[in-house]
């Protein structure tokens, strides 16, 4: 069973129709990566499984989003369990103008109630660990994040969101802002969290797509044209446009 | 034939005017207040109350007086103002309604502080029966400063990155708990230049107390906030204008402290500032 599940799935922006009857089934401890051209629906796709496009004004859905087996489309959806389970990590990193330690231990300080400090210290030093960062960090935690590199600041975001232990992680573009060597060091974070997490990736490098993702979603105009076993998508794709997109004669 | 050159310096010189121009005039006005004005300042000038109708003695009954209704005036302007910058910023949704509510109170700044002070006079004074108090000239002063604190707040909130909201809503806090945790500390330091701007012109206004709380002479400390009080503005236009022979002396004195007494706050409010800067690590 999987871990997020859509059935016919529809959503407007006002009378623009951003996504047809999009049927998927997204498992959990694999990547999943979303591609295909700009406007396609992907990332409004990915903010559905964590409401983000409520913040925009003139959005109706219908059909059925299945997280861990519940609607998150019902009216009565409790958004704040959601998001802390469902977390984003998006294209530019975006720590907040707070220290490293403060970054990390935001989610606590909201959710937790007075939480002792070295159970926030032991917070802090578990979620960067496991997004590598400890070594290089631990002795800075009071510094500003905003003096981190790029490569830093994505991997404290992701850490900020261990930190509140969601169980998926939504990615909208990760490594857009970063260099190659940096992408190919967070596409091994990634290897290394889905042993725990399920990780949708929205990606416009299908290079990317094919490196680090289990399966493989194509989308186009809003429909989910294929959705499959990675290794299948790129080397047998079944439907014509997505053929022509992955051997790149689209978009 | 165009030189670039040439019209680089005519561009460079023209703008170098234009601010002196504005600088010249104001550094002036500073250097002649504070020369003419600090010989008479002395701690019987800034102790004493007025003597011999206002042509000796000191002010002190105008400092304090202006130092309460500063005061009041903030107590009442900065937490309804900032809390309808909130909701102006946060929570009312992009319609016409709320631009026209937007674009009425940013011209309310420009109303002549004179319609405020009638306006006390009709709301406080009268209609409310709070006399002429220091009550009244509180909230009329309040009142005057309101639409400066709500519009610098606003855009000091409006200021703040869409994606700081973004992404603290995406880590499951409700909006309240990202204004309160995200949005407004990164806003203080916008929000403190509207509570300075509005502390500069409350303290400075003489227009909206006159009508409200100023008493022409009246050596004495007020007791209460419905009692009447000295402020250094009207102070400083009476012996100006209406008492005959005051020495110069006292006149510039009374502007020197004026003047200090809102560049003290000004600096109070920048240190402040400069606090939340070196805190933020932005």
């Amino acid at each position: 069973m999987g871990k997020i599940i859509t059935k016919n799935l529809n959503l407007w922006y006002g009378d623009f129709r951003a996504l047809k009857n999009v049927n998927s089934v997204f498992n959990a401890n694999k990547i999943t990566a979303i591609i295909g051209p700009s406007g396609c629906g992907k990332s409004t796709l990915l903010r559905v499984f964590n409401r983000m496009n409520d913040l925009i004004e003139g959005v109706k859905m219908d059909g059925e989003v299945l997280v861990e087996g519940k609607n998150i489309l019902n009216p009565g959806t409790d958004l704040v369990s959601l998001r802390k389970k469902v977390g984003m990590v998006f294209q530019r990193p975006n720590p907040f103008p707070l220290s490293i330690y403060e970054n990390v231990i935001f989610g606590e300080k909201i959710h937790g109630d007075s939480v002792k400090k070295d159970k926030l210290h032991n917070i802090v030093e578990e979620s960067l660990k496991s997004v590598l960062l400890w070594d290089e960090l631990k002795n800075r935690l009071n510094e500003s994040a905003m003096r981190l590199s790029l490569e830093q600041k994505q991997r404290l975001c992701i850490a900020r969101l261990i930190a509140v232990k969601s169980d998926v992680l939504l990615m909208d573009e990760p490594c857009s802002t970063l260099d190659p060597q940096s992408t190919s060091r967070i596409e091994e974070l990634m290897r290394e969290l889905k042993n725990s997490y399920t990780i949708i990736i929205v990606t416009h490098n299908m290079q990317q797509a094919a490196r680090v993702s289990d399966d493989t979603g194509f989308m186009l105009l809003g429909e989910l044209v294929e959705f499959r076993n990675t290794h299948e998508i790129f080397t047998a794709p079944r439907d014509k446009r997505t053929e022509d997109y992955i051997t790149g004669r689209y978009g | 034939m165009r030189n670039p050159h040439r019209t680089q310096n005519i561009a460079f010189f023209f703008l170098l005017v234009t601010t002196l121009l504005i600088v010249v005039p104001v550094g002036l006005i500073v250097v002649i207040i504070i020369q003419k004005g600090l010989p008479a300042i002395n701690w019987q000038f800034l102790s004493d109350v007025p003597r011999q109708g206002m042509r000796a003695g000191g002010i002190f009954p105008a400092i304090i007086g202006t130092v309460y209704l500063v005061s009041g005036a903030i107590i009442f302007a900065l937490p309804i103002g900032l809390l309808a910058a909130i909701y102006l910023s946060e929570y009312s949704k992009d319609n016409p309604l709320n631009r026209i509510i937007k674009l009425a109170i940013v011209n309310l700044a420009g109303v002549p502080s004179v319609v405020y002070g009638l306006f006390g006079l009709a709301l406080f004074v009268i209609f409310f029966k709070f006399g002429a108090s220091i009550l009244s000239g509180s909230l009329t002063l309040g009142i005057m400063i309101l639409p400066i604190i709500i519009t610098t707040s606003r855009e000091a909130l409006e200021s703040v990155p869409q994606s700081f909201r973004e992404v603290s809503l995406s880590l499951g806090a409700s909006k309240w708990q990202t204004i309160r945790h995200i949005v407004l500390p990164n806003a203080v330091p916008g929000i403190l230049t509207g509570t300075i701007l509005g502390l500069g012109r409350a303290a400075g206004e003489t227009a909206p107390i006159l009508f409200t709380v100023a008493a022409f002479y009246l050596p004495q400390l007020p007791k209460s906030i419905f009692d009447q009080a000295m402020a250094l503005p009207y102070h400083l236009y009476v012996i100006s204008t209406q008492v005959p022979n005051v020495d110069e002396k006292i006149r510039y004195g009374t502007a020197f402290v004026l003047l200090a007494l809102v560049l003290f706050m000004n600096l109070i409010a920048i240190i402040i500032r400069t606090k939340f800067r070196k805190k933020k690590k932005w």
